[in-house]
């Protein structure tokens, strides 16, 4: 199976500084996954404080406060300090911190590196029957360079400031002033860097690595996906990593690019320069963040599109409008980014030109949508598990994107602006949405990278209680913020409108924590198939696109012969054998 | 050809006529375009947002930066020239003009210090208010005093006042101002309402030069290191895969320029206007 | 792209031009700074002066006179997002006015 030209690496180099994209995909996708339960677990004690203000944390809060105690050791003193009370209960100061790394967490370390670094760097090579990426090394060095980052912002919670406290989206002034914050910039400085490195990598990859026959519109829609996405890390990332150098200087070396003249801070007058524009890292910021939106969301556009193809054994409707969707909607999402800004104090004619493109940006969002739906059409469905999720994905998505029409139009957003329906529909998008997907990839291409299914029973657990809770978790924050809930209240039973729908966040708290009970499943799922899983062929879905026509797992230099592709990529159902399916490659032997 | 072979390492692509590491470099070259475009932004932002933008000529040290312009332009001939040279099969003269072009390198870095040194010496005591009348004989139309620091007390700092700034385009920075005829200040510490060296915290002006100059530098540090590397532990390459060793050196010309061209910008918008 | 040697003689020669040209233009631009022009068109003229030596390094030392089409490609897109990018101040200086104009 293994070429003969290379060498028996030892266990370090197989699987530790492995320059494999498969092994290097499979990296990141465990470590992002982790990320993931770490910041769900962050969420689920936010939720506990949100649900029941004032008590004592179960078991966790009670954990934290013993280390409180000034005997026990620096480090774990310094994260109990700055989370919990002596009773046990979330701090202030704890809640921000729980809040500004769920999110930093679940975006720059979960749901970015498992879906582009992980099934990107493991799919996309296949699936253009690359032997590997272009730059291995550049590969390598991208995903240590993210570990780096990633261990950077967890070690900021063992240090004596704590965590960042100020949001995902660190807005100065409060940022600058804020504790916690210095590790941060230096984590996304890291990560930043991480991604750029790996944009590059992806797009050199898929103009120049190409097998023969392998023409643009011959591409699986996943790699299309990858593509955008690519550029959009390439060219929207560095502005953040200015506005991040800025604010490093900020807090470093007393600059004061946003500080505001005669800024007081505990009724002091702040000895900074002054003259600084807090807005300025709002564009900045936003300039990344809103095209990183689309960064979440076309990787898992893509796998639903390949899952979906694959299970109702039929090309999928409208590929070329999707592909054409998908380059526009790269191109728009640059200039979208204000619509997160109406509220400060933005002129009419920019208020206009923002309200006016991002009405535009939905239209391809839907066009892909649609697309998907319609293939659904008049198709003999195989419901496997992947499936289920992928069309899951199909109106939670949807729910996502409508409930963001609102927020896109300034008269609206000035009532919803920074509301729970704000997080309701954003996370819509993310979790109902993106993570389903990324679901659904798992349960789809486990068995290509491993060799053995995903239990079927336990997937069917798993995809039914994430489904009913995310809902459970997600629908009630609507209504909150519909009701004038700001997000980021760390009590809102102290508001009469806020305490008026109190039940809501309860039924989000029990939500949430029910939904971590329906991952459950998931986990002894993913380990335990790896010794139990049925075993699976080469082409266990019968498939059609190129990652299916190599040995399972795909041997060092994923191809035992050079692939030639034929034909299109979802040669479902062909007209001369109506049950069948023809492969993209051919078999050369 | 194995199976597990990545093409186009060495030989251009049927179809984009390119390596994968000269598309590579200049994707990478795109997002620093990104990276630099926003810190021009936010400077042009600021500076349109401030009161008092001060010009670059008379806080900066313009006869070192247009020293280190001529340097940088002239590593970046030398440069091509390494290319050239390796092109015309000339190994000796691409040994010279890249050890060259890392001398140049390392010369711009050394200016590069002594540009920044004086700027944290060299200090700025702006005045309360209620205190500007008291010292109206030394004040040049600011509310601020800045030169050197000769003795501090809990309760004074003796100031070595700067020769009146302005038409001379005098650049404080530099020593040569020593014997300055303008007579030492005494200023109660009470009237200072904030002092502060000419460093980045300073004012937005100059944080933004040592961000902007700083993170120029960080680059020339990297060039000079892939320039040492290609100049010496990765010559062998030349030997054996010649056309791969010259993509590469075409790939770090090509960001070397690249930092050149940075600095081409930097340099009027920084120290001109 | 397969240059002959004397290909490559010819391209020295224009390096050499090129590099004469962009020393004379930087004497320029600094000799103009003290010319006390007003701030707008002190600005113009510097930054049309670094137009002009940036598009010489670019087409010459970094041979984009005579690249790849999808260089350029790569390039425009870039392009188009830095114009979006440098139109951040504008947007911050309307948003004043707006301010203003409603106080």
């Amino acid at each position: 199976m293994s070429t003969d030209h290379h060498h028996n690496p030892g266990f370090i180099a197989k699987y530790v500084f492995s320059v494999d994209h498969k092994v290097i995909g499979i990296q990141y996708a465990v470590t992002a996954l982790l990320f993931l339960f770490f910041g769900f677990c962050l969420m689920m004690m936010m939720r506990f404080q949100l649900a029941y203000p004032g008590e004592e944390i179960p078991v966790i809060g009670g954990l934290l406060a013993g280390a409180l105690d000034p005997d026990t050791g620096g480090f774990l003193h310094n994260l109990a300090a700055s989370l919990v009370s002596s009773d046990g209960f979330l701090l202030p100061e704890g809640y921000n911190v729980l809040g500004a790394m769920h999110g930093t967490i679940m975006v720059f370390l979960g749901v970015v590196p498992l879906a582009v670094g992980g099934f990107g760097n493991y799919v996309m090579p296949l699936q253009i029957g690359a032997p590997d990426m272009a730059f291995p090394k550049l590969n390598m060095a991208s995903y240590w360079v993210f570990l780096a980052g990633g261990i950077v912002m967890l070690v900021s919670f063992f240090l004596p400031q704590g965590a960042a406290q100020s949001g995902w989206t660190s807005y100065p002034p409060l940022s600058v002033i804020s504790p916690g914050q210095t590790m941060w910039l230096i984590g996304m400085v890291l990560l930043i860097t991480s991604s750029l490195l790996g944009s590059v990598n992806f797009i050199v990859t898929i103009i120049h690595l190409r097998a023969e026959g392998l023409s643009f519109f011959r591409l699986p829609f996943f790699v299309w996906a990858q593509f955008v996405t690519a550029f959009l890390l390439l060219l929207a990332f560095p502005p953040l990593e200015a506005a991040g150098v800025l604010q490093l200087m900020d807090r470093v070396a007393g600059t004061s690019f946003f500080m505001p003249t005669g800024l007081v801070v505990a009724n002091e007058v702040l000895n900074v320069a002054g003259e600084g524009n807090p807005l300025l890292w709002q564009h900045l910021f936003w300039f990344l963040a809103h095209p990183e939106v689309y960064v979440l969301i076309l990787p898992a556009l893509g796998i639903v599109a390949e899952v979906i193809a694959n299970n109702t054994r039929k090309p999928l409707w409208g590929y070329r409008s999707m592909v054409y969707s998908t380059i526009f909607l790269g191109f728009m999402s640059f200039i979208v980014w204000a619509h997160h800004m109406f509220m400060t104090g933005m002129g009419e004619t920019m208020s206009i030109f923002f309200q006016t493109t991002t009405m535009i940006i939905s239209v391809p969002s839907v066009i892909i949508l649609t697309a998907l739906v319609i293939s659904l059409w008049g198709s003999s469905i195989r419901f496997t598990v992947p499936m289920l999720f992928a069309l899951s994905f199909l109106p939670m998505f949807a729910i996502g994107g409508l409930t963001g029409l609102p927020l896109g139009l300034a008269a609206a957003d000035i009532h919803l602006h920074d509301t729970y329906y704000v997080i309701g529909h954003f996370h819509y998008v993310v979790a109902p949405g993106t993570l389903m997907a990324l679901f659904a990839g798992i349960y789809y291409w486990y068995p290509k990278a491993t060799g053995r299914k995903m239990n079927t029973m336990l997937g069917h657990m798993h995809f039914w209680g994430s489904f009913i809770f995310l809902n459970a978790v997600f629908m009630p924050m609507f209504f909150q913020g519909m009701a004038g809930v700001s997000r980021r209240l760390y009590d809102q039973t102290l508001y009469y409108h806020g305490d008026a729908v109190q039940s809501l966040t309860r039924m989000s708290s029990w939500g949430a924590w029910c939904l971590g009970i329906a991952q459950i499943p998931f986990i002894i799922n993913f380990f335990a198939s790896l010794w139990m899983g049925k075993k699976a062929n080469d082409n266990p879905w019968e498939a059609t696109t190129l990652e299916w026509s190599t040995p399972t797992p795909p041997p060092h230099g994923n191809f035992t012969t050079v692939p030639v592709v034929v034909c299109g990529p979802y040669e479902y159902s062909p007209p001369d054998k109506p049950d069948g399916f023809t492969p993209q490659m051919t078999a050369n032997a | 050809m194995s199976v597990a072979e990545i093409k186009y390492i060495d030989k251009p692509h049927p179809i984009t006529g390119l390596t994968n590491g000269k598309l590579g470099i200049w994707l990478f070259l795109a997002s620093e375009v990104m990276l630099f475009g926003a810190l021009f932004s936010s400077l042009i932002l600021l500076r349109v947002g401030s009161s008092d933008w001060p010009h670059g000529k008379n806080i900066l040290d313009v006869p070192l930066a247009t020293l280190n312009t001529i340097i940088l332009i002239t590593s970046s001939v030398t440069m091509v020239m390494a290319w050239a040279s390796l092109k015309m099969d000339r190994f000796d003269k691409f040994k010279l003009y890249m050890g060259a072009t890392i001398a140049l390198s390392c010369a711009f870095l050394v200016i590069k210090f002594f540009e920044y040194s004086p700027k944290f010496s060299h200090y700025e005591a702006f005045l309360k208010p209620a205190a500007v009348s008291k010292y109206e004989d030394h004040l040049t139309g600011k509310a601020s005093i800045s030169g050197h620091i000769e003795k501090q007390t809990d309760d004074e700092i003796v100031f070595k006042p700067d020769t009146p700034k302005g038409d001379h385009g005098a650049d404080h920075g530099a020593e040569h101002d020593g014997h300055a005829e303008h007579a030492e200040i005494t200023i109660d510490r009470a009237d200072i309402h904030r002092l502060t060296s000419f460093g980045p915290w300073h004012s937005n002006f100059l944080g933004i030069y040592f961000t902007m100059t700083g993170l120029h530098g960080l680059h020339i540090i990297g060039g000079i290191v892939v320039n040492a590397w290609l100049l010496f532990p990765g010559s062998v390459m030349f030997r054996k895969e010649r056309e791969r060793f010259e993509g590469r050196v075409e790939c770090a010309g090509l960001y070397w320029h690249f930092v050149d061209l940075v600095w081409i910008f930097l340099f009027p918008t920084l120290y001109l206007l | 792209m397969a240059e002959h040697a004397h290909d490559i003689a010819k391209h020295v020669k224009v390096y050499i031009v090129i590099f004469a040209v962009l020393m004379v233009l930087t004497l320029v631009t600094v000799g103009v700074s003290y010319l006390e022009l007003s701030i707008m068109s002190a600005v113009i003229v510097a930054m049309f002066v670094a137009s002009i030596k940036g598009s010489l390094v670019a087409c010459y030392f970094m041979h984009l006179i005579d690249e790849r089409k999808i260089i350029y490609w790569v390039l425009a897109l870039t392009v188009f997002f830095f114009i979006v990018l440098m139109a951040i101040p504008s947007l911050d200086v309307h948003s004043g006015e707006g301010v203003v104009v409603n106080r």
